[in-house]
């Protein structure tokens, strides 16, 4: 139950875009078309799982039984990107048509703070390692629904007459903003 | 070197021409995230100031010195060791500050502006200019917290920097506090820049036409008559 939580929480509750702002570079940026939406969803989530993981045997068995908390900035953001590096190689060998969908989304998630975000948080929140997954999952998961709605809501938007100086990234922002209105209904669920 | 830009135009350039968060829209999570109070705003934009400033100085010192395939890393780990510096220091001196701004103060280290300036500026040029165009994107950076976080602490809790100014009879609007205003408030303001931006690029267009008309005019007539 606790982990259905912590998964609820992280996927809609507290959704990573609209209540934490965190990833509001790709949302706005690949948030276009629905392929690509769902291509940056998938492979944010994907290496989002790895980052749980990987940030939280780094923090508990390296950072903190040497007292090296202080460097917890500096380590996590080389691990995600020698990370996203690793999964993009990975990913090129195993799979070619996997690769040639989320090839140019891989190297933009190094700089997803939605990546970074979810590994200090654990180490915020003293997750244990189950916890910590399911975190990453779900926070995948908001983050992968978030962005497919706005997909879907921009792909309607580009047939509205909206003013000159709107069109683009202040309309979507405005767009979200009613997005995160309605996902508020979620907050009565925990 | 075709360098006619003055040191001056180098500063001023951030604050409005090339604002982070209206013109190049980079440092979008931080805007909208810590935007509820302006204390919380101010403190954001002098962090990442601070970081911007000191980074694109160290970058810009060492921009011959790092080969170009590795640059990306090794402007990170600069900017992480900036980062460290200021949350320790927040964590020590201003507790309540930090606890508020949360996890907002280690995600400096992804900001986009501080990456997108060292890439686009101080990879490229002096110690002296870098500083001064990390000065004027953070002084813009500021200026966009500011103005963000005043109207919604104005219309979410009446007040702005703690001090009342709306009446008691204004029912405070909770949505201006909640992430939903804030993504509104960003949107809206940012909308209001571009339609100001495109209407002087319009008013500039037309002077210029205006201009060159009476000459094309007189051009054609010239056409004609040698003509005839």
């Amino acid at each position: 139950m606790e982990l259905f939580i912590i998964f609820i929480s992280a996927a809609v509750v507290n959704n990573f875009v609209l209540a934490y702002f965190l990833g509001i570079c790709p949302f706005i940026g690949v948030s276009n078309k629905l392929s690509s939406a769902s291509s940056m969803g998938m492979a944010t989530t994907f290496v989002m799982v790895l980052t749980a993981i990987v940030s939280y045997l780094l923090y508990n068995f390296i950072l903190v039984p040497f007292g090296l908390e202080f460097l917890q900035i500096p380590s996590f953001i080389l691990v995600i990107a020698s990370l996203v590096q690793f999964v993009e190689m990975v990913i090129k060998k195993i799979s070619q048509p996997l690769y040639r969908a989320l090839g140019i989304f891989l190297p933009l998630i190094t700089t997803n703070c939605a990546i970074l975000g979810l590994a200090l948080f654990i180490s915020m929140r003293d997750y244990n390692f189950i916890e910590s997954v399911i975190f990453g999952v779900g926070a995948g998961a908001g983050f992968t629904l978030a962005l497919v709605i706005m997909a879907g809501i921009r792909e309607e938007l580009e047939l509205a007459d909206v003013p000159k100086g709107f069109r683009g990234a202040p309309i979507t922002l405005i767009t979200a903003g009613i997005l995160a209105l309605a996902f508020m209904g979620f907050a009565g669920m925990i | 070197m075709k360098k006619q830009v003055t040191l001056w135009q180098d500063y001023f350039k951030g604050i409005w021409e090339i604002n982070p968060a209206f013109k190049q829209i980079l440092g979008t999570c931080p805007t909208l995230a810590v935007t509820a109070t302006v204390e919380n705003g101010i403190a954001m934009a002098l962090a990442t100031t601070f970081v911007l400033t000191f980074s694109s100085f160290i970058i810009s010192l060492m921009r011959k010195l790092i080969p170009s395939q590795v640059r990306i890393a090794s402007y990170i780990v600069v900017i992480a060791t900036f980062v460290t510096i200021v949350d320790l220091v927040m964590k020590a001196q201003f507790p309540e500050l930090s606890k508020s701004l949360g996890p907002f103060i280690p995600l400096i280290v992804v900001n986009c502006i501080i990456l997108g300036r060292a890439e686009a500026f101080a990879s490229k040029n002096g110690p002296l200019r870098s500083v001064l165009d990390a000065l004027g994107n953070g002084t813009g950076f500021l200026i966009a917290l500011v103005a963000l976080s005043a109207i919604r602490e104005l219309f979410g809790s009446r007040s702005v920097l703690g001090l009342q100014i709306l009446p008691d009879t204004f029912e405070p609007m909770i949505v201006m506090i909640l992430p939903a205003g804030a993504f509104i408030t960003y949107g809206l303001l940012l909308g209001f820049s571009n339609t100001l931006a495109e209407r002087k690029k319009r008013i500039a267009q037309e002077e210029l036409v205006r201009k060159y008309k009476p000459v094309q005019k007189a051009g054609s007539e010239e056409i004609i008559s040698q003509e005839a």
